[in-house]
């Protein structure tokens, strides 16, 4: 990338530069164990600094993608290559690859700093310069009082730290996360996603992660690919996934989503309608590609994008009119369950902005909800 | 502490009665002052210093140390190669009949061992002496040593190895500075194993001893066919002396081991 175009693209993005050259590329990937294919065919592109996120649930092949990068799964069909390198050939200890395992496998019958100093050893890097990088790791995870304790003397985010500082010990090119949060509980789990962005600026190294967690993969990543069945179904920043998902599949696994089915009757101009009940209006979201006229579709919209009222509201080109069913209390805001006369149960956030008693809306009361026309998206698939 | 019901106690003391009376009457007579085993006439250390001045049964010491440290450490490096394989290689072709054959030994009536031995040693012409007991008993310590270690193995985490792989290691340092360390306790306990086996066997070692190469357990054995001498039992209570040390060692030091660990879990918590 060219200064000037470094300059005029404050934001990154490389996967929209054309000149921008990836570090990683699976080319026609093919992966089976016996019968089992476990990645189909597969073709990928991940750029140098980028926090790249493999998500999906378990036995998708995520974790089949990672071990094929770090070598300790060899290619059935197709290449990777690394910095334009062929890696069928490299073995695992020949790759500028780290690799954090989900386990964090750390050498029990070495203390923490011999953990950090045993893959710069193999290099055989001169005494002091190991010592040297040995403590500047240690400050990097704030663990230089440890040094000298065994792993199972420290605690679980310790180790995760340990883990951390000994597979960025020798500057990879390239560090590999094996669901690197799984074994921490939920408050240190969220401490620890920022400590990993922090790390990953400062360090400037490129990082794939595998995670079935998807608010880890929307609180870090720079682009997700959302895998199923040994496929990525869609690859593309959190935002982009979270707003504008490909499918129902994607819209359904991040985050909580209201689908409601039915029949498009107008599309054109990024937008498309669909008739979804009779006796309510019909709605409209945003849908690039036109659809063809009496297409079954799914209109998918996240909660928090639907607005609720107890009177209808004026000028919203999407309305729906129901009764309240359910309302869960999450106190900073609440998720109320509409029942429509057609029985289909659509869910609305609101934030809590005045106290509960001076709340408005209550059990079995008629409401609206409405949502604008670029709130949801139609989606086909 | 409970107190025990008398029908414990009755069990109790029968089952310890059972084990332990005939050992205590072999030590008791060892101080015999007297030349028979079996009439009591005074306290004395007489056999002790009879037994330091009898020079084939120290000769016969030396053969069998020697014999179970060799044996004992060869059977620990195959063994441990062998459960490493047999764990660590997957699926290959012939791995259940591998792994079948190597514990076929633990079962092997040692009669048949030992004579399958000496007969092959008689084919290729091998000379019976220290040499061919140091192979029979590798042969058949080999796989005691394969299972005390496989049982390790199989609860090692794989992700250790992978991981020293990711951080350069060929994959014989990965075994060297990774597994070795790790599953060492395991290896140490089959060395000893080996070890005790080789110590006390009798029937392959007579089926594979030569002239010169007599080991303890043969000359006690032939020593007692032509009766029982006090030296005898002195020679067995220093044994029995010997491995119950060993034993409330080894429990000793890994209680205090487990007992340590413990202790530095709760401290990291």
């Amino acid at each position: 990338m060219s200064d000037a175009a470094t300059a005029l693209a404050p934001v990154f993005a490389p996967w929209n530069d054309p000149a921008a050259e990836p570090i990683i590329q699976f080319k026609n990937v093919t992966k089976r164990y016996g019968d089992f294919t476990a990645i189909d065919n597969q073709t990928i592109d991940i750029y140098p600094q980028e926090f790249f996120a493999l998500l999906g649930p378990s036995g998708c092949g995520k974790t089949t993608m990672m071990r094929m990068l770090g070598g300790f799964e060899t290619v059935t069909e197709g290449t990777i290559t690394i910095d334009g390198q062929d890696m069928s050939a490299v073995p695992p200890n020949k790759r500028a690859v780290n690799m954090m395992f989900q386990s964090y496998a750390l050498f029990p019958h070495l203390s923490v700093a011999e953990n950090i100093a045993f893959g710069l050893k193999r290099d055989k890097m001169p005494k002091d310069q190991v010592e040297a990088r040995v403590e500047e790791m240690l400050s990097l995870v704030q663990l230089n009082k440890f040094a000298a304790r065994k792993p199972h003397q420290i605690s679980g985010g310790q180790r995760q730290r340990v883990a951390l500082a000994r597979s960025l010990a020798k500057a990879p090119k390239l560090l590999l996360l094996d669901e690197p949060l799984g074994a921490l509980d939920k408050k240190l789990r969220q401490d620890t996603q920022f400590e990993l962005m922090d790390i990953q600026e400062q360090t400037g190294t490129t990082f794939v992660i595998v995670t079935h967690d998807q608010e880890e993969a929307m609180t870090v990543a720079s682009r997700i690919a959302v895998m199923d069945h040994g496929k990525i179904i869609q690859v593309d920043t959190p935002a982009k996934i979270y707003e504008e998902p490909g499918s129902v599949y994607v819209a359904d696994f991040i985050g909580d989503v209201n689908l409601i089915e039915g029949n498009v009757t107008k599309s054109g101009d990024d937008h498309a309608t669909i008739s979804w009940a009779s006796g309510q209006q019909d709605l409209i979201g945003i849908a690039h590609d036109e659809i063809p006229t009496g297409t079954r579709a799914t209109l998918a919209v996240r909660p928090e994008k639907v607005n609720i009222s107890t009177e209808r509201p004026e000028g919203m080109t999407n309305v729906i009119h129901g009764k309240v069913h359910d309302i869960a209390y999450l106190g900073n805001m609440s998720t109320y369950v509409i029942e429509t006369p057609s029985g289909q149960l659509i869910k609305a956030q609101a934030a809590n902005t005045r106290r509960i008693a001076r709340r408005a809306i209550t059990w079995e009361q008629e409401v609206w909800l409405s949502f604008t026309d670029t709130a949801g998206v139609v989606l086909t698939s | 502490m409970r107190k025990l019901s008398w029908f414990n106690t009755l069990s109790l003391t029968l089952g310890f009665a059972f084990l332990y009376i005939p050992m205590l009457i072999l030590i008791i007579y060892s101080f015999n002052a007297g030349k028979l085993v079996t009439v009591w006439s005074g306290f004395s250390f007489k056999w002790y210093g009879e037994l330091m001045q009898n020079e084939a049964f120290l000769q016969a010491a030396w053969v069998t140390l020697k014999v179970a440290v060799m044996s004992s450490t060869i059977a620990t490096v195959l063994g441990t190669m062998a459960a490493y394989v047999m764990v660590r290689a997957g699926r290959f072709r012939g791995r259940t009949l591998f792994s079948g054959m190597i514990y076929a030994p633990l079962v092997m009536p040692e009669v048949i061992t030992g004579l399958s031995l000496l007969l092959l040693f008689i084919a290729i012409g091998l000379d019976r002496g220290v040499l061919t007991i140091v192979l029979a008993h590798t042969t058949f310590s080999m796989c005691y040593v394969s299972v005390v270690v496989s049982s390790r193995l199989v609860t090692f985490d794989h992700s250790l190895e992978e991981a020293a792989l990711d951080l350069g290691c060929t994959g014989f340092e990965a075994f060297r500075l990774v597994t070795l360390p790790i599953i060492m306790p395991a290896v140490l306990s089959g060395w000893l194993l080996a070890f005790t086996l080789s110590l006390d066997d009798l029937v392959i070692a007579s089926f594979t001893s030569g002239p010169s190469s007599t080991t303890l357990p043969i000359k006690i054995f032939s020593a007692v066919r032509l009766g029982v001498t006090p030296e005898i039992n002195a020679l067995s209570t220093i044994l029995i002396g010997l491995v119950t040390i060993g034993v409330i060692t080894a429990s000793l030091s890994s209680k205090r081991a487990i007992a340590k660990k413990q202790q530095d879990e709760k401290g990291a918590n």
